[in-house]
Parts: structure tokens; sequence; C-alpha cells
């Protein structure tokens, strides 16, 4: 075991999958000499070498398109787009291309692609390089759509994700790759697409969130603990296909729910959770579920972000809406 | 006005061409060398492919064919192109491309199950090295660039061609695509049909340069323009492009200057923007009579043989779309099936609904 962030924990997967497989090939903008923006994908090169590791022009859609090229001739791409607000240069190639090969093909072809993107506000970015985007991914059948939330679960996932023979989008919270370290095993192991984590027990409302709102929810959590309130934390780790199994199970617990994305409010991944828990657990709700989101407006100047963005006291105020209802 | 030493500038192109539209060899030194068998394959595949397209226009009508986009005029840059090929080249076709990947190895039957919207049509055998037509214009040529990439990392001696037309040119993906390839030096040749209009839009209005060749250079990939009514001069450029990219010499843009004789698209009326004239003076350049003449100047075709061929396109025709017609049925249980590896579970739970 080492300890390491999840910048490191990403890198780390790459370098076994690397390891254990000559199809897996890394490439994107600026990944390779100088080990991508975050330095993700730093000493990679060094270690694999260029045929291996490598810088490409800047073209996103050339990027992916790429990617969907060699993968229907047996390579395994892991394609960086280096900001989240540049995969719409891409989506063709990601959405339509990648996702729908297997599916044309009637299985003849393939798109065992790992799209690797970061994203996610809190950082003072500069404009379109924080905004939450999985809502377009979940809407795209045929690509699987995953947000870890903290080391151990970015390494298992991306090796999950590079092993998967279907496209996956995985994106990358950036106010998640330095902000702590955690015990992450050195070997190759996988974390399983599509299953949750309870990351904390409770009994009275369940908090469903991803990415950094999964640790948002855990501080506010423990605010409700403080007036007695146990809430159970629910990290959806992949949000296409959705874990609704484990959200139900919460649910027949605790009878109320609350859901938490960063994104905008509207149609945004909370959207879809509260349609499936309607479809699988209404006789069990005590209450409507709420969402804590972000508003309806484009993603906020960075002087503003802290105030727009979902905290603990909105978490809490949600919480309290559901219980007192 | 001359030019000053810091403006960048390029020479006009001539299109190569071998034959003369009488058939007579104006251009011996550009040749290809095929034997008379082979020329005579040529026009065998030429000559099926017109009626094949006549036939598929008439299919459409009944309601036997779904989306088709025809061919007549282009069988020399469809045809001569794919011939120049390897069968281990790797074709990316456009919507229009069905016949090079049909002579690349792909059942006919199946080409008419894509037009009617089945799956199988997609469904390409294992050893035949094509993609599926795409809708998308443009997107072909990035998957071109990328396979041509697989071939350079594995080390094989294999060219990836990709197809598109005039209108095509304008897009963004076009200009990644020549542009990645010359970055990184790939074996790709990319196609791109000038039949003078995209739908209704004349060439002249999809851009300000003098030809599409002259695009190559602003990827730095060398870039060729032939007489695509000249089916001898398609397989020279296309034959030199292979071998440029098996050499490790890069990529190569080829414009291949044609015309359709057909509409856009079964919903389409070229009476709407074309002239009478214009279409009676690009069937003086018809790529069959051209290189009908020249083979039976040389004593290797007759009319017979074209009516010979003609009556076995037709018996092909009849067989495949019979064939696709007895197709069994898709099921959206099977869709659902084809979306992944493994079927997630809220999927599983939707085939329940369809049965």
């Amino acid at each position: 075991m080492a300890q390491m962030n999840m910048k490191e924990a990403i890198r780390d997967a790459m370098r076994v999958e690397l390891k254990n497989d000559p199809n897996v090939i890394v490439f994107g903008e600026d990944v390779g000499k100088v080990g991508g923006v975050f330095r993700a994908t730093e000493g990679l090169q060094g270690e694999f070498g260029e045929e291996r590791v490598f810088d490409t022009p800047l073209a996103e859609s050339a990027i992916a398109g790429m990617a969907v090229g060699m993968g229907i001739q047996g390579f395994r791409p892991v394609a960086e787009i280096q900001f989240v607000g540049f995969i719409y240069e891409a989506l063709d190639q990601m959405f339509v291309q990648a996702a729908r090969m297997r599916f044309r093909s009637g299985g003849r072809y393939n798109s065992p692609i790992v799209f690797r993107t970061p994203f996610g506000g809190g950082v003072k970015a500069a404009e379109l390089h924080t905004d939450s985007l999985e809502g377009l991914a979940i809407q795209t059948p045929g690509i699987k759509v995953i947000v870890p939330s903290n080391p151990y679960d970015a390494k298992g996932l991306l090796v999950a994700a590079i092993r998967d023979n279907d496209p996956v989008f995985f994106m990358e919270h950036l106010n998640l790759y330095h902000a702590f370290r955690a015990e992450v095993p050195e070997e190759a192991y996988t974390v399983e697409i599509g299953k949750a984590n309870v990351v904390r027990e409770g009994a009275d409302v369940t908090i469903i969130a991803y990415g950094l709102m999964v640790h948002t929810a855990v501080k506010a959590a423990e605010e409700l603990e403080k007036s007695g309130v146990k809430a159970e934390v629910i990290d959806l780790r992949t949000l296409l296909p959705l874990d609704i199994e484990t959200i139900v199970a919460s649910i027949q617990k605790t009878n109320r729910a609350i859901v938490v994305q960063e994104a905008q409010k509207t149609s945004g991944a909370a959207a879809e959770i509260i349609a499936q828990i309607n479809e699988h657990a209404i006789l069990h709700l005590e209450a409507p579920v709420l969402r804590v989101a972000g508003p309806d407006t484009v993603y906020p100047f960075a002087q503003i972000e802290d105030a727009w963005l979902p905290n603990v006291d909105r978490i809490v105020k949600a919480a309290n809406q559901v219980l007192n209802f | 006005m001359s030019k000053l030493p810091y403006e960048v500038h390029s020479e006009p192109v001539t299109p190569l061409s071998v034959l003369s539209p009488e058939g007579e060899v104006i251009n011996e030194a550009y040749m290809p060398n095929l034997t008379d068998e082979q020329l005579k394959e040529i026009m065998y595949r030429m000559v099926f492919t017109r009626t094949w397209d006549e036939r598929a226009v008439n299919l459409g009508r009944q309601g036997r064919l779904g989306f088709y986009a025809p061919v007549s005029g282009q069988e020399a840059s469809m045809v001569g192109s794919e011939y120049a090929l390897n069968k281990d080249d790797f074709v990316c076709p456009g919507y229009r491309d069905m016949p090079q990947i049909v002579w690349h190895g792909l059942p006919l039957y199946q080409a008419f199950l894509y037009s009617r919207g089945h799956q199988h049509g997609g469904q390409i055998p294992e050893g035949v090295n094509v993609l599926m037509p795409q809708i998308i214009i443009g997107a072909q040529i990035l998957h071109a660039t990328g396979v041509a990439m697989a071939f350079k990392k594995k080390g094989e001696k294999r060219v990836a061609i990709t197809y598109t037309g005039d209108g095509g040119s304008s897009e963004g993906d076009f200009y990644e695509g020549l542009n990645f390839a010359g970055a990184f030096k790939l074996p790709v040749i990319y196609v791109v049909q000038n039949n003078g209009y995209a739908i209704t839009t004349p060439f002249a209005k999809q851009t300000g340069a003098q030809s599409i060749a002259h695009k190559a250079l602003a990827a730095g990939i060398h870039g060729v323009q032939v007489d695509g009514m000249d089916v001898l001069a398609v397989i020279k450029a296309v034959s030199e492009a292979a071998e440029r990219g098996r050499n490790g010499e890069g990529a190569t843009l080829i414009e291949m200057l044609t015309y359709r004789f057909r509409p856009h698209s079964m919903a389409d009326d070229t009476s709407k923007y074309r002239t009478k004239d214009e279409e009676a003076e690009w069937s003086l350049k018809d790529p069959l009579t051209r290189f009908g003449k020249f083979l039976e100047k040389k004593g290797l075709w007759t009319e017979e043989d074209t009516a010979r061929v003609k009556e076995e396109a037709k018996a092909a025709v009849n067989e495949n779309i019979k064939k696709a017609e007895a197709t069994e049925k898709m099921t959206v249980g099977g869709l659902i099936d084809s979306m992944f590896e493994t079927t997630p579970a809220h999927l599983e739970a939707q085939k329940a609904d369809f049965q």
C-alpha cells in the first residue's frame, strides 16, 4: 500500500495498465513529455516511451476520432481532453461515433476507449474549465460515465474503465486531484463499474452525491449529526449505469432522500436519479426527493463561484426540509 | 502584380488524365501497369456498378430499398480507387461509397440491408477491412486517420483510405484529419470526390481555394488532382499514394474531378440547380464510355461483353435483394443486447417491456 492523492492514483492506474496490456495507449494535448497540465500522466512517457504515451496536435475532435480508429484496430486508447468544456469539440466522436460503434456494426466493431477529462468547480479556473457536463453524457446510449471521489476508487475505476470493451467517459474533479491522500494498493485492482458505495451509514435521510459533492455531503451529515439526525451518504461513483439497487436499499431504511449535484439543476443526473427513485421506491418515501444543485445559469465567473456551488448549508437545509415535510 | 517574397502562394494544378474522352492514351508515362485480365476486370466492375445503381434507384422507387445515394458517373473514382488497394487495406467510406466497400468484400445483400435500415447490414464479415458508410460528413476522415495510426504503430504495411465529397472538404474534421496525418506522417489516403455539388450548393460556394488538392498544403501532406472520370488515372494516383504510405512517406490527399449523373439522393431534384448543357457536357466524359473505347481498341471488350455483364449484374441484384428481404427481422431485445458487451441491469429490465 502507498499513500496517494487522486491524481497520483489516476496516474498509477494508467501505469499499471500500460504495463499489463501492450495495446493500452495514452495520448492527448501535453500528456507526453510534460505529463499533462495536471501531471496526471507524469513520468509515463519516460517509462513506456513515445510510442505508447504521446502528445497530439491541438484538436479535440481528432483526438477522439483517432481513438475511435485505433479502437477498431485493437488498441485500447486512453484519450485525454484537457478540460471538460472542450469536449464540445469532440462530442460527435465521443458520444456518436464511439458510443454507437458496437450497435451500428452489430457487434463487429467496438470502442474500448476511455475519454479522461478534468472538470469541477471551486478552483477559480478560467471559463469553460470547470462545468459539470455529465448530464450530456448520461443521455447518451452506449457510453458509461464515471466520476470518482477518492484515490482508491479513482484507481480501481480507471483500471476497470481501461479494461472495459465499451467507451467510458471518466470525469476527474479538479478540486479532488490534490485534496487528500489515502491508502492505494500498488498493484492493479478494479472497482466494479456501476456500483455505488455507502460512505456513511445513517437511518434518517439518504444523501446521494458524486464527485466533490460526496465530501460536501459528508460534512453536511456531520453537521446534521449535531442535531441528532443520522444521514446516510451514498457515493454513486458511476452515473451510467446507475446503481439504483443501493439507492433503493437505503431509502427503504431512511424513507427520505436528497440528491446533490454540482451541475445546474434542470435535467441533470439528479433528475434521472429522482425519476428512478419514483419508479422503484415511491411507497417507501415519506417526503418528496429534493435536489441540491447549481442554479440554471451559465457556470459562474470565478469570483462568485463559492456562492453558486452547492455547499454544506444548502444540503443541511434540504435535508431538514425532507425531514420536516 | 508580382508576388511579395513573404506571401504564400501555390501554382495551379492540372488534373492527371491517362485517357482522352475518346479512349486514346494521352499520357503513356502515367499508364498503370495492368494485365489484360485486370483491365477487363475493372471494366466488368464499372459496368456492374452502373447496372446495380440503375436497379437500386428503381428498387428505391418500389420501396424495396431505403436510403440510397446514387453513384452513376463516379464509377471510375469509386471502382478504380478500390481496385488500386490491397485487400488488407482499410476503407472508411462516406454514405455514397457503397461500391468501394462491396468490391472490398461486403456482400451485396448486406449493402441492401444497410439501405433498408437493418442492423445486419453493418455486420461486416471477418476479414473484410471496411467500416460501415458514415453519415456524419467528416467523421470518417478521423477514423481513417486513427486506423492509419494503428497500422503505423504495429509496423504493418497497410494503408487506410477514406472518402468524402467536395462539400465535406469544408468540415473541421476534414482539416483536423489531414493535419494529424501530416504531423504523425500516417499511411492514409484522403479521397475527395469532387462532383461539383454538395446537394444543391456548387463547389464555388464551398471555398475560395483554387482546388481541394491545394488543401493538402495546409496539412503538410502530399496533394494531387486527377480526372475522376478516367479510371486509369484514378488507379495510378491511388497506387502511388498507397506506395508512399507503405514506404513511410506519409499521407496523400487526392481530389478526383467527377460528376454524378443522377440526383444527390432519391429526394433531390437536379433540375433546380443544374443545366441540361452541363449534364450533356459531363456525359461526354462518361467513365464507362471512355474506358470501354480504350478496351475495344485493344480488342479486350465488345458491346456483347457489356450486355452480358449487365445481365449478370441484374441477376445478382435480384438474388441479393431477395436475400435481404428474407433476412430475419430485428427485435428490440436484440438491439438492446447489441449496445454493450455485457448488457447492464437497466437495459435488461427494459427488454421486458418488448417481449
